[in-house]
């Protein structure tokens, strides 16, 4: 674009005025003062990091930048090799199954509200309703619930006092064995109904003609659902399962309030935040998050690749 | 939709329709039975929620852990806020998305293509773990525990807003633009006049994503403002879980504000919110 202004300036004076005049001109001028800002924010907080980050993966640093020193590909041998950052990958598993979980009793949830039914959007709107709050109150909210009090000085948790009801003793469900079932069970909790709202739409868009036909031949619910909408939205089912791994590996806030994962229950992102900003080990860092973009890419790959003629 | 009612009696069919009913009753019940204990809870003395089981009826309308909370616990502060960074980042969200969009979309040069795919690029880079790296440029360019440093973010890494105003002025015709080049209208008109009211509905598309993204997150105020003072909600709440540990009724005071904002926005918009959301997860 610069060229262009240059060019046009050295003809004459007069010429650069028509040119600017012009809708080329005009054209230029627009974009550049259009895009000077937005494009100035990209590069500053998205570029400039990005690069930063693959850099430092291969240094030692802290976040001052001193004592700077290469260390090759220590940092990556370190993720894939220390016990206490491969655990990471294994936490996520859990949610990666809790996620397959989900999304199966969202599907079902979904159908169920795509029949006839009184009421539809007052179940959809209480089921939907914990994707809006606000991540602190729901992790305070299950803290509270899962809590094991003495009884006395602190109370006993929601599901403890339920428990008791039925002569069952308190139990630590935030403790070694449970924590992770727990922190899984509030993930989809708090996720189910954007997961029943994408269905719902998915369920919608199929042509109601073939279903009502299918219910005159008397098709049952199971058979319409097996034969009518199953194959209609097999590629968003197979597309969120892609999906749910790079949700599964980014986990990040329910955990690292209601335990702040301890008893097991750190996460991959956790563990790349703890790095950072508690042990000050930036280099360290920035390899766990450069392993966190190979699997988004990874993932969009296939997204991309696989579902491209759906999506 | 088939909503056309058809009676139909046979046995299996009620028993059907009940287990229906009864799956999703059991399903809104696991929703609201945490929300309930926190409301009942929130009215409690302390006394009286250590004492009285989770699911008993406040003695009586109790407001003091209201108070402790939006006064003591910064709620009150908490909500300001946040009040006024939503304000501020979605003003500039608006104004550099819409330009953005309108160049990226309308003009068809070598320097938009790039700048169209430098954007689809940045989509795919994980937001929580970038902060590593962005740290340090936010530490440099001195907006460390500032409200700035928010703002900034909330506009500066917004992708999904400009890809959703490219999305729908992709749908508006482009002859209404040729048109006005006809009459003579420069860009600079033709994006005041045309572009900017006819992306009024992607506009409310965003404000609706924005605030809800920037009510309920944690990690960037909490990573860049760690003064009590610049505390937002959810930050505010977070800081509960010390002073008030022991404290149930007090945190649960401040949840339920945290919560009502958020409900009000959902009952009285729900069919935006819906659409929003979805058009929201371009990203995903």
């Amino acid at each position: 674009m610069d060229d262009l202004l240059t060019v046009s300036g050295k003809k004459s004076k007069k010429t650069a005025k028509q040119w600017i005049q012009s809708y080329d001109g005009q054209k230029a001028i627009t974009s550049i003062v259009f895009l000077l800002i937005p494009v100035a924010l990209l590069i500053l907080f998205t570029f400039v990091p990005a690069a930063n980050m693959v850099v430092y993966s291969f240094q030692k640093r802290s976040q001052l930048g001193t004592d700077i020193e290469w260390v090759g590909l220590d940092n990556y041998k370190t993720i894939f090799s220390d016990s206490s950052y491969l655990m990471t990958f294994k936490n996520s598993i859990y949610y990666l199954i809790g996620s397959f979980i989900q999304q199966a009793l969202a599907l079902l949830v979904a159908s169920v509200l795509c029949s006839r039914l009184r009421c539809k959007n007052f179940f959809k709107g209480v089921l939907f309703f914990p994707y809006l709050m606000n991540g602190v109150a729901v992790s305070l909210i299950f803290l509270n619930f899962f809590k094991n009090g003495d009884g006395v000085v602190s109370p006993q948790g929601t599901l403890n006092s339920i428990l008791s009801v039925f002569g069952v003793e308190p139990y630590t469900w935030l403790g070694a064995e449970t924590a992770n079932f727990c922190l899984v069970f509030v993930s989809l909790w708090r996720y189910i109904g954007f997961d029943i709202l994408m269905y719902i739409g998915a369920i919608q868009s199929i042509n109601t003609d073939v279903y009502e036909a299918a219910e005159l031949d008397g098709a049952n619910s199971w058979q319409r659902f097996r034969y009518i909408v199953f194959p209609s939205i097999k590629s968003i089912i197979a597309l969120q399962c892609i999906l749910a791994v790079n949700g599964a590996i980014s986990v990040f806030e329910t955990p690292y309030i209601i335990t702040g994962g301890k008893n097991g229950t750190t996460t991959f992102v956790i563990k790349t935040i703890e790095t950072a900003f508690t042990y000050d080990k930036i280099g360290l860092a920035s390899a766990m998050a450069m392993v966190l973009l190979s699997i988004t890419i990874v993932v969009t790959i296939i997204q991309k690749t696989v579902f491209k003629e759906e999506t | 939709m088939n909503e056309k009612v058809t009676y139909n009696n046979s046995l299996s069919a009620k028993i059907w329709n009940a287990l229906k009913y009864a799956f999703l009753i059991f399903g809104c019940l696991l929703v609201i039975f945490p929300l309930v204990v926190v409301l009942l809870g929130s009215f409690k003395t302390h006394k009286e929620y250590l004492t009285t089981e989770v699911f008993s009826l406040p003695a009586k309308m109790n407001f003091e852990n209201y108070k402790t909370a939006f006064v003591n616990g910064k709620v009150l502060l908490g909500l300001k806020n946040t009040l006024i960074i939503i304000v501020f980042s979605c003003i500039g969200t608006i104004v550099t998305g819409t330009m953005t969009a309108f160049v990226v979309q309308r003009f068809n040069s070598i320097l938009t293509r790039a700048v169209k795919n430098a954007f689809l690029v940045a989509m795919l880079l994980p937001s929580i773990s970038m902060q590593v790296t962005v740290f340090q440029i936010i530490n440099k360019l001195n907006l460390y525990d500032t409200m700035m440093s928010n703002i900034i973010l909330y506009v500066g890494t917004d992708i999904v807003s400009i890809y959703i105003f490219m999305q729908y002025l992709s749908q508006i015709s482009v002859s209404l633009d040729e048109s006005a080049i006809v009459d003579g209208a420069s860009y600079i008109k033709i994006y005041f006049q045309i572009i900017l009211p006819l992306l009024r509905p992607a506009i409310a598309t965003v404000l609706i994503i924005k605030f809800v993204g920037i009510y309920n997150n944690f990690y960037t105020p909490q990573l860049y403002m760690p003064s009590e003072e610049l505390g937002v909600v959810s930050t505010a709440l977070y800081r509960f879980i010390g002073p008030y540990g022991a404290k149930w009724e007090i945190i649960f005071a401040g949840i339920i504000v945290c919560i009502i904002p958020t409900l009000t926005i959902f009952l009285t918009l729900q069919k935006y919110i819906y659409s929003g959301m979805v058009s929201g997860a371009v990203k995903e």
